[in-house]
């Protein structure tokens, strides 16, 4: 837990010195695709007179100059697999995003959707005797927050306070410089698989970059992709990718549960090739351009040259209806929207004041998905798209990359973390010592 | 029939991805500092390799120095910076005679070549001038500005008469005293450093100026008047000019210089001294003996 408190703090203070030094690369490592893009900060002020376009919370301080896509490969689940391959289809992204902008970038910030993501619910309290709620206060609560034991093997990602509550009052965003008795906090913690993430930290270490921070793609696709309103009253971000679909639930702009299912896109397209007898990238091909879930009369007539290259005339020039095609794809995604139905059930989504479903991510392309989803979530599904931010390139404007607009958005203003407030003190007497040095340290 | 040789096999799609060492060299390439250094760094670099390979041997140094030297001409030699002819101005026909010797400059000559400062102080060091501007003048004339001594005394050494200026400064020499009858003569060892004094009493003198004959400094210290008949006048060493007033007063009064006087001694002041010519001495010594006799 220190360890991780360390390292992350470690990200955080990089992330500082790269938005100083006004230069930093996001990295969105997904199951189908990597993409890469490269941000300058230069102030708050820079565009608005120009452009005549207010602050967009943020967002105009940072200006997106170089954008790279790329085939991923060695990712399975939204996790790396083949470190190798990885590495270079890590390269190829930040290469070109970096040709794209013509600076050099050390410093990236990494989503990925895999590695098992898992919500608690954490709540602290502390007396803070009628005294003023001072940062040291909230650092105090959220020290005496009761951590679970959720495994040696597994590394908070997030750890975000989500509601302060001084004595009665509760749903407090800032709960500073009030006066009461007894200050307590919510917290929502979410942890992944270690080593996922250390092999993550490995790839983007031997492409010689830095890693100033982390995030989990369902968590950014919801900052993108979800409206302020929504994020407010309640929602649920589903983040359909290639390899792993992400939840992610919101409440008074807090994210408040996390989950993912290990399917998506990738496992359509594979039932596609199973299904029709074709190779990987003629199924990938199929399925962008005929695919669909809501079958109809003039899709029996509609046929698919499913082609081949065996010599054989009799394979080479097979044909599918459009309608076998759909009826090969929606036992698939029904099969991840129940999934994502029960993760939702399981997490009491059917109690926030408000439903909204939205999808996005890449596999949320498919025509049709918005009315089959509506059929197993609920009626407030819409899709989403991810904002749009000053400089993205019109091809990366799409659903499927909303996890890596999310990401500049958490890059530009992350939310505070606990690793953000001092841990108090008096937590850890014994190691005043080892504080003394530490502060020699950094001081001479 | 099936063509026998094998269709050409579809290459295998190159892996887009970069190789580690071309994406360390891309990324080397985008360093701000690093990309100064190949752009300007490189260029420079090889100019100094090719310059400093070519200029190792010596004949090509050689060549490069000859090439230089006739740019250097080819400019030199323009007709603009030719000079001609010489022009003395300020001076008369005997010393633009003196600065025509003592500058050997053979015409025309390139205006570069000539060392300017080194003729003035050529043409200033003759005795006869006392400032001289060289300068190269309009239409490749070669001015030379003189301005002369001022001869003010004749000084006899010897048997040479020489022309001495106001500071006592040699200013060329004369035939004979009949060539400049204007100037006083001076004579003896140290007369021409106390040439303001001689020339004191010269004014002083100039009632009795038909008389004089000049000036001879004695044991370099005090002044003789030398007239005519071979009179002498001996000065002392201060007060020479009072002295000269005092036998001027007796001349007028007594026409002192008219009668045969050989030297009238001022040496001492309080006591002016007279020597008669010898007729003198033995005519006057007849009449005492007359004048006692009777």
């Amino acid at each position: 837990m220190r360890d991780l408190y360390d390292s992350q703090r470690a990200m955080r203070n990089m992330r500082k010195a790269a938005m100083q030094r006004g230069v930093i690369a996001i990295l969105d490592v997904g199951t189908s695709k990597i993409a890469c893009l490269v941000l300058r900060f230069d102030g708050p002020e820079r565009f608005r007179d120009s452009d005549g376009i207010g602050s967009l919370a943020g967002q105009s301080s940072f200006r997106v100059i170089g954008a790279a896509t790329t085939r991923s490969r060695g990712v399975r689940f939204g996790e790396v697999d083949a470190m190798q391959e990885t590495e270079r289809a890590i390269r190829t992204a930040v290469q070109a995003a970096q040709k794209m902008a013509n600076v050099r970038v050390d410093h990236v910030i990494a989503c990925f959707s895999g590695a098992r993501p898992r919500s608690y619910g954490l709540d602290g309290a502390v007396d803070i005797a009628g005294g003023v709620v001072t940062d040291g206060d909230i650092g105090r609560v959220m020290a005496a927050a009761e951590v679970p034991d959720y495994g040696a093997d597994r590394h908070v990602l997030h750890a975000q306070p989500v509601n302060f509550a001084l004595d009665h009052r509760s749903g407090m965003a800032d709960p500073r410089g009030q006066i009461g008795n007894q200050l307590t906090t919510d917290m929502h913690m979410l942890t992944v698989d270690a080593t996922v993430i250390q092999n993550l930290f490995f790839c983007i270490r031997r492409c010689d970059l830095e890693l100033a921070g982390l995030a989990s793609s369902a968590y950014v696709a919801g900052i993108s992709s979800l409206v302020e309103d929504e994020q407010e009253l309640g929602s649920a971000c589903i983040d359909l990718g290639g390899g792993s679909t992400g939840i992610s639930v919101f409440m008074k702009k807090h994210m408040i549960y996390a989950d993912a299912v290990r399917m998506g896109g990738d496992h359509v397209t594979g039932d596609i090739s199973m299904g029709l007898q074709v190779p990987m990238a003629t199924a990938e091909r199929i399925k962008t351009f005929y695919g669909g879930v809501m079958a109809t009369g003039m899709d029996d007539r509609e046929m698919i040259e499913i082609g081949g290259d065996t010599g054989d005339w009799e394979r080479d020039r097979r044909t599918v209806s459009r309608a076998e095609l759909i009826g090969i794809m929606r036992p698939r995604i029904e099969e991840i929207l129940e999934e994502v139905r029960v993760r939702l059930d399981a997490a009491g989504f059917e109690y926030l004041p408000s439903q909204q479903i939205v999808l996005t991510g890449g596999a949320s392309q498919i025509p049709g998905l918005d009315g089959l989803a509506a059929k197993i979530l609920g009626q407030q599904v819409r899709l989403g798209r991810p904002l749009r931010v000053q400089g993205l390139p019109q091809a990366a404007t799409g659903p499927a990359f909303s996890g890596a607009v999310g990401l500049t958005l958490f890059a530009a203003n992350p939310q505070d973390e606990w690793w953000d407030f001092d841990i108090p003190a008096d937590t850890y007497p014994a190691r005043s010592l080892k504080r003394a040095v530490k502060w020699f340290k950094d001081n001479w | 029939m099936r063509p026998l040789s094998a269709p050409p096999r579809p290459r295998a799609i190159k892996d887009p991805a970069p190789s580690k060492w071309g994406y360390r060299w891309q990324r080397m390439m985008l360093t701000p500092g690093f990309r100064i250094a190949v752009r300007v760094g490189t260029p420079m670099i090889l100019i100094a390799v090719i310059v400093g390979t070519w200029t190792a041997k010596p004949e090509n140094r050689a060549l490069f120095a000859d090439h230089v030297a006739q740019a250097k001409a080819a400019v030199q030699q323009r007709p603009e910076f030719m000079v001609t002819d010489m022009q003395v101005t300020g001076a008369d026909a005997a010393i633009i005679a003196d600065v025509q010797r003592v500058l050997p400059v053979t015409f025309p000559v390139s205006s570069f070549d000539l060392d300017l400062e080194d003729m003035r102080a050529t043409v200033a060091a003759l005795n006869a001038v006392q400032e001289a501007t060289v300068r190269v003048g309009e239409g490749g004339a070669l001015v030379v500005e003189v301005t002369p001594r001022q001869p003010v005394a004749i000084w006899r050494a010897g048997q040479t008469l020489k022309l001495i200026d106001a500071n006592g400064v040699f200013a060329g020499v004369i035939e004979s005293r009949a060539d400049r009858r204007d100037l006083p003569l001076i004579a003896g060892d140290g007369a021409q450093t106390n040439i303001d004094e001689a020339l004191a009493l010269f004014r002083a003198a100039s009632p009795i100026a038909t008389r004089v004959r000049g000036l001879v400094r004695m044991g370099e210290r005090r002044w003789d008047m030398v007239l005519d008949r071979g009179q002498r006048i001996l000065l002392p060493e201060e007060g020479a000019r009072a002295a000269i007033d005092r036998v001027i007063a007796l001349n007028d009064a007594q026409d002192l210089l008219k009668r045969d006087v050989a030297v009238v001694d001022m040496r001492n002041p309080a006591r002016a001294t007279l020597r008669m010519t010898t007729e003198a001495a033995n005519a006057m010594r007849r009449v005492s003996d007359t004048g006692t006799g009777e």
